[in-house]
């Protein structure tokens, strides 16, 4: 897919929640077609201690309004900064970069779309598209706390939702894994975003139940293109860059001890 | 437009803008953003004679003002890339420029031999300096009698234009460049990245998986300028000034402290069409002082 490096409009800036901000980006020409799973590599401007752009997912993409999502997090000042951004500002933007999750095959497959914490971001628009091909997917979505959990609404207006939290604040009390949903009903498609060990959890779930599994790495990368060599993943293939032949990857490919 | 035309040796560039080895992929990558003709050269990935894994994960560090890497070199080796790159980047009309790399001199030959048949590869830059490995590489650079040793095998094996690249990790870096022109290079590219550290205070551990990396970045600029106004005065051969350069103002700096080319690396990971913003800015400069050509300016820095 052919990649832009695009001055983006921010058309709206939501603080949803402590640390959390979504970013509503437009353009005056039309945006260029994304798929879920993929990532852009955001600029950021004003920040002593960040020299690289930022590698953030995409959220969401609202192709009425010509706009795309994005779910920031605010771990540091570079992700700060880009929270900082308000109505009208400007962000340059490089994407859509890396491969996304694979689509169901045919509308009846059962898929279960696994996320934690922020890493539920690409599940949306992966959502989207299903829905919009026809098929239910199931979310299974976790955090730590009520806090942590968002755009909820979206999501059950595109599928079953289930929730854990580790403080049992919301949902289910525990870690995604040990949601009841999973002993009781078979999924044949699974793809997972989130911390490595929720990720790895759900690989082993994927693999015992026989489903297939796709997950979403982030590791760290420097020009996000597949020039850099930076982003390592070890594979069956040897070291590949998650930035080109990611960041989606089937567990199948992955060297993980699970 | 003034005239933006450099030679390296028998090596004719249309801009003295090249891409700097290891931040540009084999220039494919950055096919969706810059017209990759618009470049006077692209040195892509180092190449070494058997393929290399590179070092384990994590390679990176964000620093202030730059990046530290230990990505260790990880390649295909040269007969994939004789076979696979190749044939996708002959046709691209620029200079295409190999970046070789060895653990003993006899490697680097060999390597800088298959190169040598490739018909559309008119130059290599010999990498003498990269701090990631654990043979060869920098060990070759940081001393006048191992940066011979390399030049004078590879000097043998290939006849096209080359290029040695010096690594700043030495006490003087003019001598090395004194070495390696007596040993028959053609030019000298300068810096390789400095090697550098960061650390996780929360695990206690090195950041990077073997704990230490190349420093480049605007960080590195000033030591980077330096170098190559040191080493552009002890040599007759041309010299090629990289390190941190990041727009057009950075590029001339180095043409005026004596570079007649210049390379950029880490500053396209921030912005992919670098290379033909600094070429322009270039092109302003010269016009906006009346000068015609671009080799005007190189070494001009007033005393």
């Amino acid at each position: 897919m052919k990649k832009f490096i695009l001055d983006l409009t921010v058309s709206a800036s939501e603080h949803l929640r402590k640390g959390y901000v979504l970013l509503k980006l437009t353009d005056s020409r039309p945006l260029p077609p994304m798929l879920p799973g993929q990532f852009a590599e955001l600029k950021v401007e004003g920040s002593e201690t960040t020299f690289l752009r930022r590698p953030i997912s995409i959220n969401y993409v609202d192709e009425e309004k010509n706009e795309v999502w994005f779910l920031i997090h605010e771990v540091g000042d570079g992700t700060r900064k880009l929270g900082e951004l308000s109505e009208g500002g400007k962000l340059n933007v490089v994407m859509p970069l890396g491969n996304g999750f694979t689509m169901p095959e045919t509308p009846d497959e059962r898929v279960l779309l696994v996320g934690g914490g922020v890493g539920t971001a690409p599940l949306l628009y992966m959502g989207k598209k299903m829905a919009e091909a026809g098929c239910r997917p199931t979310f299974l979505l976790g955090g730590r706390s009520t806090a942590d959990l968002l755009q909820l609404e979206m999501f059950r207006a595109l599928g079953d939702v289930y929730v854990t939290t580790e403080d049992g604040s919301m949902g289910e009390k525990g870690f995604v894994t040990q949601h009841s949903l999973l002993s009781q009903e078979h999924f044949d498609r699974i793809a997972t975003c989130g911390p490595k060990p929720m990720m790895m959890a759900v690989a082993r779930y994927a693999r015992a139940a026989g489903s297939s599994c796709e997950v979403s790495l982030e590791n760290m990368m420097a020009c996000g293109l597949g020039a850099c060599l930076c982003c390592v993943e070890k594979t069956v293939e040897g070291h590949v860059c998650v930035c080109k032949e990611g960041p989606v990857f089937n567990i199948n490919k992955l060297l993980w001890q699970i | 437009m003034a005239d933006l035309s450099v030679n390296i040796g028998d090596l004719h560039l249309k801009n003295p803008v090249m891409t700097a080895s290891g931040t540009f992929g084999y220039g494919l990558e950055f096919a969706d953003f810059v017209n990759l003709e618009d470049i006077g050269g692209i040195i892509v990935k180092g190449t070494t004679l058997h393929p290399r894994e590179g070092n384990s994960y994590p390679r990176m560090a964000e620093t202030p003002h730059g990046m530290l890497n230990c990505v260790g070199l990880q390649n295909k080796g040269v007969d994939y890339f004789c076979e696979h790159i190749y044939p996708q980047i002959k046709d691209i009309q620029t200079n295409m420029i190999v970046n070789v790399s060895g653990s003993c001199p006899e490697d680097y030959a060999e390597c800088a031999a298959r190169i040598g048949e490739l018909e559309h590869i008119p130059a290599i830059e010999l990498n003498i300096s990269c701090p990631n490995v654990k043979e060869g590489g920098m060990a070759f650079g940081v001393t006048t009698q191992g940066a011979e040793a390399v030049v004078k095998a590879v000097r043998k094996a290939y006849g096209k234009t080359l290029i040695v690249k010096l690594s700043p990790n030495v006490t003087d870096i003019a001598e090395i460049a004194r070495s390696v022109e007596a040993a028959g290079a053609d030019a000298v590219s300068l810096i390789n990245t400095l090697m550098g550290m960061a650390i996780d205070i929360e695990k206690r551990r090195p950041v990077l998986s073997i704990s230490t990396g190349g420093l480049s970045g605007p960080a590195v600029k000033p030591v980077a300028l330096r170098m190559v106004w040191q080493v552009a005065k002890a040599v007759q051969i041309p010299v090629v000034g990289l390190g941190g350069i990041m727009n057009a103002r950075d590029a001339i700096e180095f043409m005026l402290a004596g570079a007649s080319a210049v390379e950029i690396g880490t500053a396209n990971f921030i912005d992919p069409a670098v290379t033909v913003k600094v070429a322009q800015g270039i092109n302003d400069y010269l016009e906006r002082h009346g000068y015609a050509s671009v080799q005007e300016i190189i070494g001009k820095l007033e005393a």
